[in-house]
């Protein structure tokens, strides 16, 4: 069992979902989120005052999945994702030691579904 | 304490009274009766006050439109609804007035640039027409900001609010209300459903045509997504201020107080076209889309008030309320039309106001009275098609002027600057983009759209 954790920009959000969904990954949580990388901030000017927003709006994803559903979900991912341009964002991997469905109780693949 | 303070009101009060009792003392002895102001004067008050009311109809549009668009672009429509007041003052001052109400010909007027030797004929004073004129001028250059949101350099939305006030609204209104060949024909257009409505109405439709829809709102199969609005709260204001406005807009283009008959008469027609407009909308989204909808609710009330704004004065009460009633069907299934035609219109600046400011044109000639000031009578008066035919070909004009002059404008700009904002701009916001400031700072929304 995985958990993956990617961090994209918020306007590719419906396209990374329709790729999950073409992929038949359908479960998922979205979250706002504020960060940067390696891609700069945007200028702000408030009444003549000039700030630097270093933060910018990201979203971020968190999907736990099965072993065999690890490639579709990232490959999924990028395909919604990329443009080519800085900030496109990141992908992360994580192991994931338990996973339980409140409902039934039920652990591991069949928590996942 | 508490007697203490109610015996200084209760002296306050007394004084106050004493003060006036004497001032009326004074008035009835200094010999001719008590009159206070010329009959001229009551005028120029009725249509100051009016001004200020339509001038209200800025934040009215401001907050209707800002209600209805996505958090990422309101400081750029706020701007452009801001902005395109002071370009409208300044284009109705430079050339406007002079082209609207000047000598000249049927097409324009050529004389008052700058208001230098311009005249005013009426009891009211030039300075109170110009006003009020100009904040009319104001209100069909602000219609448009709400068919172009959020995909219009900020650059070109002045340039273009300039240009319509200075321009195209005066020459149509040149037709109609300064003594051009439309009001030669007896074309019966009261408070502007045709001069304000379907001529911002129709710039709204070639300029958000002429930018094509927002990114994401039409999908591959020609179906339309629904890009919510971010604020009811927001917009249902703007309607009611909109609709509070109206009653200056209306009432007051009878430029004169007279016996008051006049100007009650259209504030109640004014007031029950705008209600059946939102009742009929919200029965009838209901029943076609399975829940009563603020905003189709809203956007009936003022589809019934455009209608309402020409025939106003030449009609029965019992008329102002079929007007407004079809006014309703005409916004809820103008949207849809629209939608289905791949047209983007946020606010529905389309199906309101230029859908509606052509059918309040057209039902001066079915429902008009002579009796009431018309020149003939209507369709159903016994009046035949002579008048319906005046307003078709009326309205008709204005749209087609309207839609070639627009085009050619947005057309010029959109060649030397580039009328649309870079992809990644829209898609970050304009209020990022080309402002450099958010609306709602502090707060975390969703972008994802």
């Amino acid at each position: 069992m995985k958990l993956i954790i990617a961090m994209i920009q918020p306007h590719k959000l419906p396209d990374v979902k329709k790729a999950l969904f073409e992929a038949e990954v359908h479960k998922m949580t979205v979250t706002n989120a504020l960060g940067c990388g390696q891609q700069k901030g945007f200028t702000e000017t408030y009444r003549g005052v000039i700030h630097e927003v270093n933060l910018l709006k990201k979203v971020r994803l968190e999907i736990a999945v099965n072993e065999n559903f690890v490639k579709p979900t990232i490959d999924a991912i990028i395909k919604g994702a990329r443009t080519g341009k800085i900030g496109d964002g990141k992908i992360m991997v994580l192991d994931l030691s338990e996973c339980i469905r409140i409902r039934t109780g039920e652990t591991g693949r069949e928590a996942i579904g | 304490m508490f007697a203490g303070f109610k015996r200084r009101v209760l002296a306050v009060l007394s004084g106050a009274l004493f003060l006036w009792g004497s001032q009326t003392a004074f008035a009835s002895s200094s010999g001719d009766g008590a009159l206070y102001a010329s009959t001229a004067g009551i005028d120029t008050l009725w249509v100051l006050l009016a001004a200020f009311m339509v001038f209200i109809m800025q934040a009215g549009f401001g907050m209707l439109e800002a209600g209805l668009i996505r958090t990422k672009s309101t400081c750029n429509i706020l701007m452009n609804n801001f902005l395109d007041f002071c370009m409208a003052t300044m284009g109705f001052f430079i050339f406007g007035y002079a082209i609207m109400f000047g000598t000249g010909n049927g097409f324009m007027g050529f004389n008052g640039f700058l208001l230098i030797n311009a005249t005013h004929t009426g009891t009211i004073p030039l300075e109170a027409a110009w006003l009020f004129h100009a904040v009319f001028c104001g209100a069909a250059a602000t219609i448009v900001a709400g068919g172009i949101a959020e995909r219009m350099k900020f650059k070109c939305y002045l340039i273009y609010s300039f240009l319509i006030s200075a321009t195209i609204y005066p020459v149509v209104g040149h037709w109609i209300w300064g003594g051009g060949w439309l009001s030669k024909l007896g074309f019966g257009d009261f408070a502007g459903s045709t001069v304000v409505h379907a001529v911002g109405g129709t710039a709204a439709l070639v300029g958000t045509m002429i930018l094509g829809p927002r990114i994401g709102k039409f999908n591959k199969d020609g179906s339309a997504n629904a890009i919510e609005g971010h604020s009811m709260a927001l917009a249902s204001l703007g309607a009611l201020i909109l609709w509070f406005a109206w009653f200056g807009f209306n009432p007051g283009s009878t430029l004169s107080v007279g016996d008051g008959s006049l100007m009650a008469k259209v504030a109640m027609n004014t007031n029950i076209a705008a209600a059946a407009g939102a009742l009929v909308a919200m029965f009838f989204a209901w029943n076609k889309f399975g829940k009563p909808d603020l905003s189709m609710t809203m956007n009936g009330a003022l589809a019934g008030l455009v209608a309402i704004t020409a025939p106003c004065s030449y009609i029965l009460p019992y008329e102002s309320a079929i007007i407004g009633a079809v006014a309703g069907i005409i916004v809820v299934l103008g949207t849809v039309f629209l939608d289905k035609l791949l047209i983007d219109d946020p606010v529905g600046a389309v199906p309101v106001h230029m859908m509606n400011g052509i059918w309040g044109t057209l039902s001066v000639g079915i429902f008009g009275h002579q009796a009431l000031g018309l020149s003939r009578d209507g369709l159903l008066h016994g009046g035949g098609f002579t008048q319906l035919g005046v307003q078709a070909l009326g309205v008709g004009a204005v749209v087609v002027f309207v839609a070639a002059g627009m085009t050619l404008i947005f057309k010029l700009i959109d060649r030397s600057m580039g009328l649309r904002v870079s992809r990644e701009d829209e898609l970050k916001g304009l209020d990022i983009s080309e402002h450099g400031m958010e609306a709602y700072a502090g707060f975390q929304i969703f972008t994802t759209k």
